[in-house]
């Protein structure tokens, strides 16, 4: 029989230091005595000394990973359990991979239990400020852990509260972290330590973070034992709280709805003044990283809208060109010159108007030239309608222009029949709707057919001017009471 | 209303009371960090630590708090609306950051959770609340944890400064379809929310990738960003809810869908009448989630078992969805793959992990699965091992009723 005597402080490197000397002499588990900090019966004693061989030996990295936490398990049978392991491993190696064998089942089970303890360690230790004089501030807990885990844990704390002095004094081992270094010394009694005035602050946020109407005891306590209770601070409000809970719901259940306070009116008014100003910031970095259909691949970039963000006539072209997708702005290609033209023979100012795209992105294929604009279909039209949504909502526009088949159809749900439906306007969920061809379609038509499409266009430019005037006229007389106030 | 007189005391009873609705206080999954170098303070290490947990059975990780009360909106369903008459408060930048590092100096938190009432505008607000931020990592060089509750009207540049000091950004959308937000929360914009979170995923990404000289961006909100909505305010079922749910998760890259089961606030609305806060339904409804992002279900599985659209309240999603798919029951535990027994109900992600290290090397018998993990309660109808076999139980009509609580009696009145 091999007595192996193991210190309280550092059993992990005693043990691993015992059991490797063991096993390369080849003892097994029954001829050892595993003597942790002096608690062996000494009847079994004897005065073999430990082997003291120096030889390698390999035992899988798992093993190792589990054992040095096992090694801090209160259980007195801990160690001649992991060395009975380590004795199996021996002759098969695959053992440690087999998480039903029952040996192996037992020794998971204390590694969780102790993992668990280093847990509710790191989570239930609490400080208190000892007001020492001196360039670093220091504090110091009681703490009372399952099993021995102020070593393994300790590093921890280290890691987190470099800046000051620490010490967490349990009955096992007391750790102390001064100027930097971190030191074990024996456990204690609980000692007096100063009150703290953060406790109160403490305990005000945990009884006001609790919400009574969701009240689940068993919840709490198999996460926060009761056995911790008694070094936790907050604790001694808790019986109050759950006491309370169900008067406090009921109340509020019952009282009647109050008035709302009198600056509720007031605020509401500047609310109405300064409509989400930031949100035209918010719609153009959404749009940005806008990848809510696949023409968002080939294309240059996306081209928003543009025009001032109070202009009460908006235009809606179908999707970039070309030159737009390059250019990054609408309506600067070989179309929108042509309805730049024709807006001026109308009367249209359209630098005041606020023009965009029913689709953001410029859908093509390689042509042998240049790239050949190709229309967008149903689904590339819907993604991008949400785009086109936001714009009306943020835009308020008090007409909005609809440039053939797909502005049409994604402002008022259907693009037949465009050529019959152009000069009129519709009522949409969006407003009113203008209907007019697109100035591309003028481009590619016929020369024979193109005056009289023009013509038609300019009628209906003209609507839209005529439209807006009479609009502004409505609305002239209520701005102008608005601003003699 | 006299803000002059409020302490610190009372200012941080009325900032955490109005801050409990917020369901997020997950403190993990950031980058790892330490202050070794004694020039800091605190750390993060992969998962989070519940400090405490208060009788609601919630864990507390952050301090979580609104750096004020105050607020220009009118949310139905929120104890801070302007149109209410609770108690209102302001911390100033100091409090904040003096509250945090004490609190967290003494092991009581693991970091921050700020949130905010929107004053005078969003800017501003926001403005602040990343001032706080900087000032604690950039003054202070608090090295624990930080997030940031955005607000959803606020310009991109400062989100763009916040994601600088804060681990994680949050934006709530508060309730599962756009129509219930527009009724009762009038002031927010579900366009504008949404294009806040493409914001943030835009920023995100952005921060990933080095530029042609191989330097690294800095690093930009590295927790992710998450989100909450109110389950039991609106009329929404539980299919709606997953189905909103999957899209943000897709669409914007959240780490985390939060649910809030509907709470009764004080001073309530007559807009919205409180009810008795769906706590089961929640679960459910996490429990459905946890199922898409780790079990490999998928939204029309989930919800093809759900009637009328919503989640059996009497078992879990996993058994319904088990008990309607009989037919591919029971498994062999020694042959079935990975993704068949992540469907067995009664097994977890690491029970199946066990399973399948361990099968390499001996068939399974019925007391392996016990000691790997496995709630064979639930599981014995599903699968046959070695010496197990469940013969007509997995057919059999009964079995619902196994699992199901017995149905309450009616209190004599």
């Amino acid at each position: 029989m091999h007595t192996i005597p193991l210190p309280r402080i550092g059993t992990w490197a005693a043990w691993r230091d015992a059991a490797r000397a063991l096993l390369a002499a080849r003892v097994p588990p029954e001829d050892i005595l595993w003597d942790w900090d002096g608690s062996a019966n000494e009847l079994f004693a004897t005065d073999l000394p430990p082997p003291t061989t120096k030889q390698v030996i390999k035992v899988p990295a798992d093993f190792v990973e589990m054992a040095q936490w096992v090694v801090w398990h209160k259980d007195p049978e801990r160690f001649a359990r992991l060395y009975a392991l380590l004795w199996r491993l021996r002759l098969d190696k695959a053992i440690i991979a087999d998480r039903a064998d029952p040996d192996l089942a037992r020794l998971r089970q204390m590694e969780k239990a102790v993992h668990r303890c280093k847990h509710k360690m790191r989570a239930f230790v609490r400080f208190r400020d000892l007001r020492t004089a001196g360039p670093r501030r220091s504090f110091a807990a009681w703490f009372e852990p399952t099993h021995h885990t102020v070593e393994p844990n300790a590093p921890f704390f280290a890691r987190r509260f470099a800046d000051m002095d620490w010490m967490i004094v349990t009955p096992d081992v007391t750790a102390k972290f001064t100027d930097g270094a971190l030191t074990f010394h024996e456990g204690r009694e609980k000692p007096d330590l100063p009150e703290d005035a953060a406790e109160a602050l403490w305990g005000t946020y945990f009884q006001n973070i609790f919400n009574p109407a969701r009240l689940k005891v068993n919840a709490m306590t198999s996460e926060m034992p009761k056995k911790y209770w008694k070094n936790l601070p907050e604790a001694q409000y808790i019986p109050d709280m759950i006491a309370q809970a169900e008067a406090r719901v009921r109340t509020m259940a019952e009282t009647a709805p109050t008035l709302e306070p009198a600056r509720v009116a007031r605020i509401r008014e500047q609310l109405q003044e300064v409509a989400q100003p930031a949100s035209w910031n918010i719609l153009n970095a959404g749009l940005v990283a806008c990848t809510r259909c696949p023409l968002h691949g080939p294309a240059t970039q996306i081209v928003p809208g543009a025009g001032p963000h109070d202009a009460p006539l908006m235009i809606v072209g179908e999707q970039p060109g070309d030159q737009e997708d390059l250019a990054g702005v609408p309506f600067v290609g070989p179309a929108g010159q042509l309805f730049d033209h024709l807006a001026a023979r109308a009367g249209l100012d359209r630098g005041a108007a606020y023009v965009t795209n029913a689709v953001k992105h410029f859908k093509f294929k390689e042509g042998a030239k240049r790239r050949l604009h190709v229309n967008p279909n149903t689904s590339e039209v819907e993604h991008c309608k949400f785009w086109l949504q936001t714009e009306v909502q943020l835009l308020k526009p008090r007409l909005i222009l609809a440039l053939g088949g797909t502005a049409t159809g994604a402002l008022t749900g259907t693009a037949a029949g465009v050529m019959k439906r152009r000069g009129t306007v519709e009522q949409t969920a969006h407003g009113p709707v203008l209907i007019t061809l697109h100035p591309s379609a003028l481009l590619r038509m016929p020369d024979s057919a193109r005056p009289q499409a023009e013509a038609d266009v300019i009628a209906d430019l003209t609507l839209a001017a005529r439209m807006l005037a009479d609009m502004a006229l409505v609305k002239a007389p209520v701005d102008a009471t608005a601003r003699s106030h | 209303m006299n803000i002059m007189a409020q302490t610190l005391q009372d200012k941080l009873a009325i900032l955490s009371d109005a801050a409990r609705y917020d369901a997020s206080c997950a403190s993990s999954g950031t980058t790892r960090r330490d202050s070794r170098d004694g020039k800091g303070l605190g750390s993060t290490e992969g998962s989070g630590i519940c400090h405490a947990y208060a009788p609601d059975g919630r864990c507390i990780s952050l301090l979580k708090i609104l750096m004020t009360n105050f607020c220009i909106y009118d949310c139905a369903y929120c104890v801070n609306r302007v149109s209410s008459n609770v108690t209102r408060a302001r911390f100033s930048v100091d409090e904040v950051v003096s509250l945090t590092l004490e609190f967290y100096r003494r092991n009581y938190i693991e970091g921050l959770f700020l949130s905010s009432g929107v004053i005078r505008n969003p800017d501003d607000t926001m403005g602040d609340m990343v001032r706080i931020a900087k000032r604690l990592r950039t003054v202070e060089n608090f090295r624990g944890y930080i997030h940031l509750k955005t607000i959803p009207d606020a310009s991109p540049e400062i989100i763009a400064e916040a994601g600088l000091y804060a681990d994680r950004l949050s934006i709530n959308v508060e309730l599962p379809t756009d129509r219930s937000v527009q009724a009762f929360a009038p002031e927010k914009n579900p366009v504008t929310i949404r294009a806040a979170m493409g914001n943030v995923r835009g920023l995100r990404t952005a921060s990933k990738d080095r530029s042609h000289t191989g330097k690294r961006p800095p690093v930009f909100a590295p927790a992710g960003q998450s989100t909450q909505m109110i389950v039991g305010a609106d009329g929404a079922t539980d299919a709606t809810i997953l189905t909103r749910s999957t899209m943000l998760y897709d669409d914007y890259k959240l780490r985390r869908v939060y649910f809030s089961a509907f709470s009764p606030i004080p001073d309530s609305t007559a807009k919205l009448p409180l009810i008795k806060p769906p706590l089961m339904r929640e679960h459910r409804l996490y429990q459905a989630d946890w199922l898409m992002r780790f079990y490999g279900f998928d939204l029309k599985e989930i919800t093809s078992v759900a009637l009328d659209g919503n989640l059996d309240l009497a078992i879990d999603p996993k058994l319904a969805w088990a008990l309607s798919n009989r037919h591919l029951f029971p498994v062999d535990v020694n042959k079935a793959s990975r993704e068949m027994l992540l469907r067995v109900p009664g097994f977890g992600t690491k029970t199946v992990n066990r399973i399948l290290t361990t099968r390499r090397h001996r068939g399974l018998r019925y007391d392996d699965l016990l000691r790997l993990g496995a709630s064979l309660k639930k599981a014995q109808a599903f699968v046959t091992c070695v010496d197990w076999t469940p013969g007509g139980l997995t057919d059999s009509a009964g079995l619902r009723a196994r699992f199901a609580p017995p149905p309450e009696q009616l209190t004599l009145f």
